[in-house]
């Protein structure tokens, strides 16, 4: 038996990007049979557009008012009772993911494959350790299911050419009710998103303070581009926790990337490595990031951000 | 109340980890070595709760070969009370980990469980969701904010979208950020002091439980290299790069 189940990620009425490159790391299993469930207290918007992806067979929609804020807790004994039909089950490598997959996979009975970065074959995987510092083989063995996250940054999302058909299901757990959702906070930036934007413009301790970002929020307005942070700089308070991009915090691929009063710390470095292009802007030449950046500029942001703005 | 907090004793963070020529491994040969950076967070929290008055007792432990007794002894002069070393061969993977922390857990009965949200060195970031699953108690991950009333934590965790507040009834498996805390440093007379507290330690074999199947490691290797860069001397310089690799 050979069928992949994938979890899907979704904010109540949008499938979050990350499932349709978890999509593509499914599709590179020689897998055909490919599902896709929604949990969800009314799964029909998202699974309507978890059938459109290129190479899912079939959609399972499964709505119950609890799942209005997917708690591992809730979900991970659904992904239990669902996983004797599958040789595959896998989630995207987000902070959704990380939460609920290893849950299930203990309810299974298995190790989970963290991160998968590349599918050698159907039970053998590249995934990085050591903040990105070695690559590891690593096989699964027989005797239960392949339990496994995808590494986002590794594959493209998949393309929405398909039409799988959905079916409903009904839950099978019941709420523990020792987890309860109260809230959630986000910046809600107007601008695109940090894990899936083509460039992205990031700000690090050199900033020196909330206000002095606004430089680098008015460069990446002028070019549509996300904006991130070291982790120094949110450690500071000059961003929110979410912009920060390294081992800790989002692993990102975009086009271009430029990281202005950066050091280049390994771990920032293992959440850009697969950008496209990497710019650094830093004034002291010796500075790490200079070592990974296709093209590098040595001098002061506070003088060089501005005058970026105004050349482009 | 008792917290139990997990320590890995791991290669420090500012090792630059080199992978070993046959693909075997990665060098660990005269590495400096330390305590997982996640978790010294959640020993330094669950050390804050106690001096809080909201448990009477941190118990440290740690899974790993007699040299994991250093990490042990460290976090014991950070505060903790006592130590439990639980003796392997060879490392564990998370299930196993787990299985070990929920015996433990059998046995202590803690109000907390609390470990870090991912092992520095195999990155999994696993172990705290199976040890909940295991446990069938509520998991707080990622926290960067805990708050304990009522036999309930209210617990703030750094998510994708931003920040998400959860209540969860204790006791629970709590797994660290880096922003919950900045850990205390150990002072000389602590470390003098905390060769007395105890430290017990037991082979893993007498815990009674089954290792789970683990991932058979095939080889390792170093990362792609990212291609040599170019420095440009100035702003219309770097325009004009980026204009011709058609980026903008
Ligand atoms: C377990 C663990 C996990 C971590 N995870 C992450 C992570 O996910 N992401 C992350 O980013 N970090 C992470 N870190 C932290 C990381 O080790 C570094 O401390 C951090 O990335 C440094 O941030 P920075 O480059 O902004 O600051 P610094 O290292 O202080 O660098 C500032 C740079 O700005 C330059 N500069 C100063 N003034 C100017 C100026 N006027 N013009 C131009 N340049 C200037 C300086 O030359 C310097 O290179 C982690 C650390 C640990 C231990
Ligand atoms: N061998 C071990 N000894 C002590 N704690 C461990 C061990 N393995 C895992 N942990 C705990 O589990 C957390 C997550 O580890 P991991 O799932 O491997 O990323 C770590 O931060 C530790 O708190």
């Amino acid at each position: 038996m050979s069928r992949i189940l994938i979890i899907a990620e979704h904010d109540g009425t949008t499938l979050n990007v990350a499932t349709a490159k978890t999509v593509t790391g499914a599709n590179a299993l020689g897998i055909d049979d490919i599902d896709v469930v929604v949990f969800a207290d009314d799964p029909e918007a998202v699974a309507g557009q978890a059938a459109a992806l290129t190479g899912v067979s079939r959609v399972l929609a499964v709505a119950h008012a609890d799942f209005l804020h997917p708690l591992a807790a809730r979900l991970a004994p659904e992904i239990a009772a669902l996983a004797g039909d599958y040789s595959h089950i896998l989630a995207p490598s987000t902070t959704f993911g990380k939460d609920l997959l290893p849950r299930a996979a203990a309810l299974i009975g298995v190790n989970q494959v963290s991160d998968i970065m590349e599918v050698i074959d159907a039970r053998t995987f590249k995934r990085p350790i050591y903040a990105g510092n070695a690559i590891a083989t690593v096989r699964v063995p027989e005797g239960g299911p392949v339990v496994g996250t995808i590494r986002t940054a590794s594959f493209a999302a998949a393309e929405s050419e398909g039409s799988a058909d959905v079916e409903q299901r009904e839950a099978q757990a019941a709420d523990p009710g020792h987890t309860r959702f109260v809230k959630v906070e986000g910046s809600d930036g107007d601008g695109p998103d940090l894990s899936s934007a083509p460039i992205v413009v990031s700000g690090g301790r050199a900033l020196g303070s909330s206000d002095n970002f606004a430089i680098i929020y008015s460069l990446a307005r002028k070019m549509g581009a996300a904006v991130g942070a070291s982790r120094a700089a949110v450690d500071a308070g000059y961003v929110p926790n979410e912009l920060q991009v390294g081992q800790t915090g989002k692993i990102i691929a975009p086009d271009l990337y430029f990281a202005i009063g950066i050091s280049g710390a390994i771990q920032h470095l293992t959440g850009i490595k697969d950008a496209g292009t990497i710019v650094a802007i830093n004034k002291d030449a010796e500075a790490p990031i200079f070592e990974i950046a296709d093209l590098g500029l040595v001098g002061d942001l506070f003088e060089i951000v501005p005058e970026l703005e105004k050349a482009l | 109340m008792k917290i139990l907090v997990a320590l890995k004793r791991v290669v420090d963070y500012n090792v630059r980890v080199r992978v070993k020529s046959d693909g075997s491994g990665v060098e660990t040969d005269g590495v400096k070595m330390s305590i997982n950076p996640f978790d010294e967070i959640a020993l330094e929290e669950a050390l804050r709760i106690k001096e809080r008055g909201q448990a009477d007792e941190v118990i440290v432990c740690s899974i790993g070969g007699s040299d994991v007794q250093q990490q042990l002894r460290t976090g014991l002069a950070m505060g903790a009370d006592r130590a439990i070393h639980v003796e392997t061969a060879t490392a564990v993977q998370p299930l196993t980990a787990a299985r070990i922390f929920l015996k433990l857990i059998e046995k202590e009965q803690p109000g907390i469980a609390f470990l870090g949200k991912q092992a520095i060195d195999d990155d999994c970031n696993q172990t705290g969701q199976m040890l909940a699953a295991l446990w069938d108690r509520p998991q707080a991950t990622f926290a960067s904010k805990v708050e304990i009333s009522d036999g309930k934590a209210t617990v703030t965790r750094e998510v994708d979208a931003g920040l998400e507040t959860i209540e969860i009834d204790l006791p629970a498996v709590l797994t660290s950020d880096l922003r919950l805390n900045e850990p205390r440093f150990v002072k000389l007379p602590d470390i003098m002091k905390a060769k007395r507290k105890p430290l017990d330690s037991m082979a893993i074999d007498a815990l009674g439980i089954e290792t789970a199947a683990e991932l058979e490691a095939v080889t390792f290797e170093p990362p792609p290299k990212r291609g040599g860069g170019k420095m440009v001397g100035s702003i219309d310089e770097l325009v004009s790069e980026l204009k011709n690799k058609g980026l903008l």
